[in-house]
């Protein structure tokens, strides 16, 4: 490695890493958040098979799984506008990837919901409490737990699928690289610099993923 | 009369499954219900619960009658207030400890203080002898301590009848006993009880009547010491024999 990029890599990391904290881990949470809100909702109307809203639920995971994510960016941020809907690009992004991982979510959470044994709710059932207090209570808790390492996997996904903003004009940790790329005329240096970054930021949701699967195994053991 | 039912009749599938059961229980009774498996048993105990919807009937319980193929979900809430059900496989609340297990009815469905419902939740566990095992969860108890918190579950809402739907049927042998002393002694205590089993010591010496059925119907109803020395019916003979004959 010539001493040029290194010294470019070494003077560009404090930015790259601070675009990094500031924009995309943010947009990541939020629209995790988003998704979790949107994955527990269509998943508890397909367990407690809400019948009318049911094909509403299909058709949404229909056309989330259905497309690529790529395009769904484009079609919202781009197609919109034209039918007078103008968004900035970054609600736009959150509400992208929130509804496209919201999609996969919801199958993990149903999946979920149905591998807690209905002797639970009928346990619930029988010490007084209704159908909402035994959600609350007992089976979403169970069913989170089972879905958590799935759960994980989609936050993952998803921190590393936010650099797909940059497409979209989000000034983020990979359109700063870029900018950068091309002020200072270097090649490859820098996208490997970010992809150490997300790497970084990756490991360390692993290593808290570990790390509250066996807190959450050390709060009730395995469930069967 | 603590609890009728009246022309109880469920069909799964197009199969009558109870063909009319009546049964009558009062204040204080422990009635075993027998019978071999498939006789509609467990069906017609979750019936009374309403956890099965039997397709028509009549229940009293308690000075109040409940159709049970229409009663509302207030009327099934009311009626689970004052009972209690203690399933064969445990069904403690996974994701929560011992004490959680016996106090969140309390404070959830019940309203109650967390510090009262404690009080009341660990007077159960005493009775039950789990009172030392307040912080575990299910999976670190066995079967029989599982079953024994189960029923200080059902205890804490003063239930005036209690349910149980083959309570050691899914216990280790060297389990089974635990179990029962628990039941035995809430007998004694004038607790009314209903009670689906194969543990025939139990019918015999606890439960003061015995129900017996058989596809879908009642055979024999009376009490437990004449329907064990002297069973009425023919089928009842047979399964008493087919019993006798299993443990030699």
């Amino acid at each position: 490695m010539n001493e040029r990029l290194w010294n470019i890599i070494v003077e560009s990391f404090p930015k790259l890493l601070e675009y990094g904290l500031k924009v995309t881990v943010p947009l990541t949470i939020l629209s995790f958040i988003l998704a979790l809100v949107i994955a527990v909702i269509v998943a508890m109307i397909q367990y407690a098979n809400v019948k009318p809203l049911l094909p509403v639920c299909r058709f949404y995971i229909w056309l989330i799984r259905g497309t690529p994510l790529l395009v769904q960016l484009y079609v919202v941020f781009y197609v919109l506008p034209e039918i007078g809907i103008m968004l900035d690009a970054y609600p736009v992004a959150v509400i992208v990837f929130g509804f496209n991982e919201g999609a996969y979510m919801a199958e993990t959470i149903r999946g979920a919901l149905e591998s807690v044994s209905v002797g639970q709710m009928e346990a619930g059932y029988c010490v007084g409490f209704n159908y909402l207090q035994t959600m609350w209570h007992i089976v979403l808790p169970q069913a989170f737990r089972t879905a958590f390492p799935a759960l994980s996997n989609s936050l993952i996904s998803m921190i590393k699928g936010t650099s797909l903003a940059s497409t979209i004009t989000v000034r983020e940790m990979l359109t700063e690289a870029k900018v950068i790329n091309g002020r200072v005329m270097e090649t490859g240096g820098l996208y490997v610099e970010v992809a150490v970054i997300y790497l970084a930021f990756c490991t360390l949701l692993t290593w808290l993923q570990h790390a509250l699967e066996r807190r959450l195994a050390r709060h009730g053991g395995t469930v069967k | 009369m603590m609890l009728e039912a009246k022309n109880v009749r469920k069909f799964f599938h197009g199969e009558e499954i109870l063909k009319g059961i009546d049964l009558q229980v009062e204040q204080g009774d422990v009635v075993a219900i027998l019978g071999p498996s498939g006789s509609g048993k467990t069906t017609f105990l979750r019936c009374l619960n309403f956890l099965e919807r039997a397709d028509e009937g009549e229940l009293t319980f308690d000075g109040e009658a409940y159709p049970m193929a229409t009663a509302t979900h207030q009327q099934i809430a009311r009626l689970r207030r004052k009972t209690a059900f203690v399933f064969q496989n445990y069904n403690l609340f996974l994701n929560k400890t011992v004490l959680q297990n016996v106090t969140l009815g309390l404070i959830v469905a019940g309203k109650m203080k967390k510090a009262d419902a404690k009080r009341v939740a660990v007077d159960a566990l005493t009775r039950v002898g789990m009172a030392d095992r307040l912080d575990s969860y299910p999976s670190q108890l066995s079967g029989g301590q599982q079953q024994r918190v189960a029923i200080a579950r059902g205890l804490v809402s003063n239930p005036e009848i209690i349910f149980f739907d083959e309570p050691t049927s899914a216990l280790d042998p060297e389990l089974i006993g635990e179990v029962l002393a628990v039941m035995r002694q809430l007998a004694r205590d004038g607790m009314t009880m209903l009670v689906v089993t194969h543990e025939m010591d139990f019918a015999r010496n606890v439960s003061n009547r015995v129900m017996f059925m058989d596809g879908g119907r009642v055979i024999e109803t009376g009490p437990s010491q004449a329907f064990f020395q002297a069973p009425r019916e023919q089928r009842s003979r047979d399964f008493l024999r087919s019993i006798q004959d299993a443990r030699q």
